[in-house]
């Protein structure tokens, strides 16, 4: 805990601490911190530019076509883009860990079995899979969701395998088996605290990597339905009109992009400042 | 590499294939939304969608279903597109030659931009051309194709019109093809304006494609590119006399392929994944464009036989990719 | 006669924390035609010297005094790009470890080519047949098979052989050979030995022989230089030096080379008064030049 700390002064983590900060704010505080309804529409002021003009319609980062305030859109924006990269990383987490904790503990035919479909499942195309996924499932940010469960538990399980592996052949767990520890009370209270760090890098990663997945998806029209606006369906309606109002979509790419950037400085900067303080 | 190990890595291949067209053709049978409702007209009777079922054979149980499939699909036949009223088969093949083409471009594009990033690295070492490439590589690593999609379109076609964003040609010009490679045809046959004009529409698609490709082979080979000058081989070189230049080019970059090869190998398999979206945002005609659509439309037996195709795709680069290795490497290629 | 390689008082520090001395004001001729026999233990500095005349000392080390001059020109301080043309053609290099010294990914002969062509400008024909006729002057059997096999195909010993015939390749005025027999069999050594006297026999080719092994030195070398801690402890004529050794150290490394026709014998190390007594005289000196 006190490596996280204290990796705080790394400039890469810094940043990407301030960037999920930032994430965080936005969500929470979405209706304090915009002035305008993000599904408020003014048809009478649709596609302004970007600008800071007196009184009542002060848009600072414009209107797109139906006169619906893009700033206010895009904090509200944050809300499905953090709930979608939280819930999906944690529970891609909790599924690729637990096999992978098990693969790397027990070894032998379980751990084979394991690998072998880790192998199978990264053989399919995965961009196809999420999508099929998707129109299978139906719209809507849970399909987002289980989509990004579905395919990327096994970055989870790759990793956390090879670590049980290493972290098994230390001596405290020899120790903790010749107490009589069982099994499972080791893989939790004596092998997961040393993976933990790697998770957290881990997460961050899969956060910033469900952000886009959420954009894409959303982007196709399979996500959820045009009441909430999302960073992915913004960029889709900025699209269609790009040659008019090229900030329609520029500005929800921007968010995305500083997002990713941001989650992957903080897993990268998290993993190099927390590996030199692990012994290994 | 014998015929031999071609053969039974096909074999192999064919389990995850199975598996692959099992999944989908469960999964895609679990859609809300019916294909067949989605063809007729309003007025049509409960009987009409009964019949139109019929016709496609989605009245039959599940596993019937799969093992008519299978059936048609050994024999070469796909099924028929809901959607597009035209032989799966047919559509697939007048399709795929624009996606071959985009991909090995973007492949060429990724390899020669890595080869340049990594040499220029590890020649100018601990000089500031290294750190710009590490930059670099880092920033373009985290930013997945489909964002370089839209940033591309959004800088190099909007702001800065330089480049076409859709299509695969433009449509005034007077080009009468024999076979869908457009590409390798316009080469041929000398036609240059056409050739350019096919380039230039592929260039924005194909970068996108490429950057992040290029990023990872650039980490990758610039650490091999290290490793190999530390070897005993480069210290013999240096003292018979090579330039500085020609050891990295002709020596290290050399032997640097092998472990690169080994170490992103599977990269280049998620290219063809990356078209899926790529040529849609691009409006680019190939298999990816048809995949989205079909899914829009839940065309079944188009989803199935575009995800058939892919996964088979996917095998043969993998394929590919291990042949290239074994040409690399005389040790592997002798065994 | 002028020595071929003339290293004077040469001084190598390596840059590190603390920093470390190489090599202390070492000093060693070659005369041309002549074979000199550098020995010491591992760790003596006597690689360290031969990688300063090559120009492929590590990037750390840094020459701070002395001159090493090879045939009248001063080479100390070459960058690499003005080395590279003596290197390969005047002062050529038979590497330690055969195993890993051949390019893997290449033939042999674009190996042995790749020098006649860049220095001597053969064209491709003229140096294919040099470099047929170079394998069949270091024994190799086979030769036109050998030319298109790649280095993992052949044995420890006829790597090493190669790596003869690319030094020789040229006709270098200096061969500088560090430890070619050590990676090797017993019985390979004595062959290889051979075909080195052989070779410089014919060519007239001066050699700097690098080696640990006493025994190598005195079948090989007209003149022989004996290091340890980066110094040279001493000089001489090598039948001088094996009837009556000068130093201490020269005499303790022969008293601790283990004879054949008294196999009965204890093995006897170096003193550790003696290695002690050295390490004493080389802090003096880096007091003293300090």
């Amino acid at each position: 805990m006190n490596a996280v700390v204290s990796s705080l002064r790394h400039p890469r983590v810094a940043f990407g601490a301030l960037v999920l900060l930032a994430l965080v704010v936005a969500a929470a505080g979405a209706p304090w911190l915009s002035a305008h309804d993000p599904l408020e529409q003014d048809l009478l002021n649709s596609f302004q530019s970007p600008g800071v003009a007196g009184g009542d319609h002060v848009h600072p980062l414009g209107t797109d076509s139906l006169g619906r305030d893009i700033l206010a859109r895009l904090i509200y924006g944050a809300r499905p883009a953090l709930i979608v990269a939280f819930v999906a990383a944690l529970f891609a987490g909790l599924l690729g860990t637990a096999l992978g904790l098990v693969a790397g503990y027990f070894g032998g035919r379980l751990d084979a079995a394991i690998s072998r479909l880790v192998d199978i499942w990264m053989s399919f195309p995965s961009v196809l899979l999420c999508i099929v996924l998707a129109a299978v499932l139906g719209a809507g940010l849970h399909t987002v969701v289980i989509a990004i469960i579905v395919i990327d538990w096994t970055r989870f399980c790759r990793v956390v395998r090879a670590e049980t592996m290493v972290q098994k052949s230390h001596d405290y767990v020899a120790s903790a088996v010749t107490i009589g520890l069982a099994p499972g009370r080791i893989l939790v209270s004596e092998i997961l605290p040393n993976v933990a760090p790697l998770l957290l890098t881990l997460f961050t990663l899969e956060m910033g990597i469900a952000i886009v997945v959420e954009a894409i998806l959303s982007f196709v029209g399979l996500s959820v339905s045009s009441g909430v606006p999302t960073w992915g369906g913004l960029i889709q309606e900025g699209r269609l009109y790009v040659n008019q109002a090229w900030w329609l979509m520029a500005a929800p790419m921007a968010c995305i992009i500083v997002a990713v950037l941001g989650l992957n400085a903080l897993g990268d900067g998290l993993r190099d400042a927390i590996d030199p303080v692990q012994s290994r | 590499m014998s015929i031999n190990y071609l053969l039974k890595r096909l074999l192999w291949a064919l389990p995850t294939l199975v598996g692959v067209a099992v999944v989908v053709f469960v999964l895609v049978r679990v859609v809300p939304g019916d294909p067949i409702a989605m063809m007729l007209p309003p007025g049509a009777t409960a009987d009409d969608v009964g019949r139109l079922r019929a016709l496609y054979g989605l009245d039959a149980p599940i596993a019937k279903q799969f093992v008519v499939w299978m059936g048609d699909v050994l024999r070469g036949n796909f099924g028929t597109s809901i959607s597009l009223r035209d032989g799966v088969g047919s559509l697939v093949l007048s399709r795929l030659p624009a996606t071959l083409e985009l991909v090995l471009v973007a492949v060429a594009a990724a390899c020669a931009l890595a080869a340049v990033a990594a040499v220029g690295a590890v020649f100018f070492r601990g000089r500031w051309p290294e750190l710009v490439v590490d930059g670099v590589t880092g920033l373009v690593l985290a930013i997945p194709d489909f964002l370089w999609g839209l940033l591309f379109i959004l800088v190099l076609g909007v702001l800065l019109p330089w480049l076409p964003i859709s299509g695969r040609i433009d449509p005034t010009l007077d080009f009468d093809p024999a076979t869908g490679f457009y590409l390798a045809e316009t080469l041929v046959r000398l036609q240059w304006t056409t050739f350019i004009d096919l380039l230039r529409h592929m260039l924005l698609p194909a970068l996108a494609l490429a950057l992040p490709l290029a990023a990872a082979l650039t980490r990758v080979l610039k650490g091999s590119l290290i490793d190999a000058m530390n070897q005993d081989y480069v210290t013999l070189v240096r003292v018979k006399g090579y330039s500085k230049a020609r050891i990295l080019w002709r020596v290290a970059l050399r032997n640097a392929l092998i472990p690169t090869v080994t170490l992103t190998g599977v990269q280049f398999s998620f290219l063809i994944g990356g078209t899926v979206l790529i040529e849609y945002l691009f409006s680019y005609p190939g298999i990816g464009n048809l995949a989205i659509a079909a899914v829009n439309q839940r065309d079944l037996p188009l989803i199935q036989g575009l995800v058939l195709t892919f996964a088979v795709l996917f095998i043969l680069t993998n394929l590919v990719v291990d042949m290239a290795y074994s040409i690399l490497d005389p040790k592997v290629r002798q065994a | 006669m002028s020595a071929l390689l003339d290293i004077r008082d040469l001084d190598l520090w390596l840059e590190a924390r603390p920093p470390r001395r190489l090599l202390r004001r070492v000093s060693l001729q070659v005369a041309p035609g002549q074979i000199v026999g550098l020995v010491g233990e591992s760790g003596a500095g006597k690689t360290m010297v031969s990688r300063v005349v090559l120009g492929i000392a590590p990037a750390n080390a840094r020459v701070t005094h002395g001159s090493v001059v090879f045939d009248g020109r001063e080479i100390t301080h070459l960058a690499h790009a003005q080395r590279r043309h003596l290197l390969g053609r005047e002062i050529a290099f038979i590497p330690q470890n055969p195993m890993t010294a051949l390019n893997p990914v290449e033939r042999i002969e674009p190996q042995i080519t790749d020098v006649l062509r860049m220095h001597l400008n053969l064209d491709r024909s003229a140096a294919s047949a040099r470099a047929l006729a170079l394998l069949r002057e270091v024994h190799l059997r086979e030769p036109e098979k050998i030319l298109r096999q790649y280095p993992h195909e052949l044995s420890g010993g006829m790597r090493q052989r190669v790596l003869i015939a690319i030094a020789f390749a040229c006709k270098p005025k200096l061969v500088i050979a560090d430890e070619p027999t050590t990676a090797l069999d017993v019985t390979v050594q004595k062959q290889i030995l051979q075909l080195i006297r052989e070779l410089q026999r014919n060519s007239g080719t001066a050699i700097l022989f690098i080696t640990h092994d006493l025994g190598v030195v005195a079948k090989l070398c007209g003149h022989v230089v004996v290091m340890h801690g980066g110094r040279v402890l001493e000089s001489a004529p090598a039948s001088r030096l094996f009837a009556s050794p000068a130093h201490a150290y020269t005499r303790a490394l022969f008293a601790a080379t283990p004879r054949f026709d008294r196999p009965g014998d204890a093995l006897k190390p170096i003193p550790a008064a003696l290695t002690q007594q050295l390490f004493e005289e080389a802090r003096a000196l880096d007091a003293r030049d300090a």
